[in-house]
């Protein structure tokens, strides 16, 4: 793990996929999948809604808020998570970010 | 949180899981002529070749059967001229459609094209890092600066590029080079691959072994550059298979996790199956897709571990590597179902690492280009 990378994101970040990177059901195997290229990853529930509402104009902030209310949760631990998420996922280059 | 599609996790027909990735040879033509092509040195000719329907039909039927990952591949795909419509009709059954190509053939427009019929990515091979290097590895006079125009035009359209270096004794130093190119290229991803022996390779052995030097360098600098580039090029290293102690896990399995359809509609499960002379192998224009996969005898030949020698079958690694390479166990082992020669434990390991090392120290001679039989190559 890369401090930089990790300090980069923070609740001001916005991001969304990559060109290239995508969600998609896959009904064979009865679940939603990522793709990207040479990658095929199986997504929990959790994580689909986190790709889901990475639409490129609200802030990781904003994102958290939301789920701190829909899922009655305190909102700096949502975050949390979700900065982990985007952490994880732009070094393996599926997103797009801005601060 | 996620993880790989594997074949654990999947529901599945009677144990076989379904295929997550198509590789589809559209031609066998290519103006390029690498020594180390993956094609069978028997190339399928431009007669033999499926049409645009049968292969619209074939994708479709791979979507239906759990197929994510939809790679068009060749020789040079861009040598079909039905390229964007097979393109857009990929896309449209929702596979994650991946061009391999040389890049020659493409035009900036074409380019346009295939990215709003759908294409997901290109992957872009190089030959080495400089257009001397490259050309004469590749046998074809001015593919580096094509390259290098075509990775813009990619870049430029926005299709997400991999960069894509076969390596080996006569451009393994040049590696950093490479790496340094693709980064400038605007590449998301690079896979480095090591030089497998089979076919067209195994005919240059002595050109392309590298030495154990060149292999331990290669490795120290993966590791380093994945660290220093980390978010901004991913790497993908597949390392000399010679100078490893295990075997690669080929294919992931067998008919595990993909499948190959050669340009004529032969369906194998890997590109170079059909050096095994004791299998038979379908073709899609005269059996389903579905039933290929599960029920043909050359996908179930070495599914499982009921043809693994005990020395595989005993092994705590055979869930990793499934006893390693089919095709290099009939190669060097004489016998398909034999432990992979790589493997430490093969009795057959020393007589491999003893040529492996006598290959790459012989001064390279000249390369035995790919090509058809009556081109004379």
């Amino acid at each position: 793990m890369s401090e930089a990378s990790t300090l980069s994101i923070s609740g001001d970040t916005v991001a969304k996929l990559s060109r290239g990177v995508r969600l998609r059901e896959d009904p064979v195997r009865g679940q939603t999948v990522l793709l990207a290229p040479e990658r095929a990853l199986a997504l929990d529930e959790i994580a689909v809604m986190i790709v889901k509402a990475l639409d490129g104009k609200r802030s990781l902030d904003d994102i958290a808020a939301e789920f701190s209310i829909q899922f009655d949760a305190p909102k700096a631990e949502i975050l949390g998570d979700i900065i982990a998420f985007v952490d994880e996922f732009s070094k393996r280059r599926m997103l797009d970010l801005q601060s | 949180m996620n993880q790989h599609v594997s074949a654990e996790t999947i529901k599945s027909r009677a144990g076989v899981p379904a295929p997550i990735a198509m590789l589809a040879e559209l031609t066998h033509r290519c103006p390029l002529a690498c020594p180390y092509c993956s094609n069978p040195l028997e190339l399928e000719t431009v007669r033999s070749e499926l049409t645009t329907e049968q292969w619209i039909d074939v994708f479709s039927q791979a979507a239906e059967l759990g197929v994510l990952h939809l790679h068009l591949s060749g020789g040079e795909p861009a040598a079909r001229r039905d390229l964007l419509d097979l393109t857009a009709a990929a896309a449209s059954s929702g596979l994650y459609t991946n061009l391999i190509t040389s890049g020659i053939g493409l035009t900036e427009r074409r380019i346009g094209d295939l990215a709003d019929a759908g294409l997901d990515h290109l992957q872009l091979s190089i030959q080495g890092a400089t257009p001397e290097l490259a050309d004469r590895v590749g046998g074809y006079k001015g593919g580096y600066d094509r390259k290098i125009a075509v990775a813009e035009w990619t870049h430029a359209v926005g299709v997400p590029l991999t960069v894509n270096a076969v390596c080996h004794k006569q451009n393994m130093d040049q590696m950093g080079d490479m790496l340094d190119l693709a980064v400038k290229l605007g590449a998301r991803r690079i896979e480095i691959a090591t030089v497998q022996f089979h076919g067209w390779a195994e005919k240059n052995r002595a050109a392309l072994m590298p030495t154990r030097e060149q292999v331990l360098r290669a490795n120290t600098f993966v590791d380093e550059a994945r660290k220093r580039l980390e978010g901004v090029i991913v790497i993908d290293y597949v390392p000399a298979d010679h100078h490893s102690s295990y075997p690669k896990a080929c294919m992931g399995g067998w008919g595990r996790t993909g499948l190959n359809v050669t340009p004529s509609g032969r369906v194998l499960p890997c590109h170079a199956a059909e050096s095994i002379p004791s299998l038979t192998f379908d073709n899609v224009v005269d059996r389903p897709l579905s039933d290929i996969w599960y029920k043909s005898s050359a996908f179930n030949a070495y599914r499982g571990d009921d043809w693994m020698p005990d020395l595989c079958r005993t092994c705590d690694r055979k869930a990793i590597d499934f006893g390693g390479c089919r095709c290099q166990a009939l190669a060097l082992a004489g016998d398909a179902a034999a432990t992979d020669p790589v493997c430490v434990r093969s009795p057959l390991r020393q007589a491999l690492v003893e040529q492996a090392e006598i290959d790459s120290h012989t001064k390279p001679p000249a390369f035995v280009y790919r090509g058809f039989k009556q081109s004379g190559a």
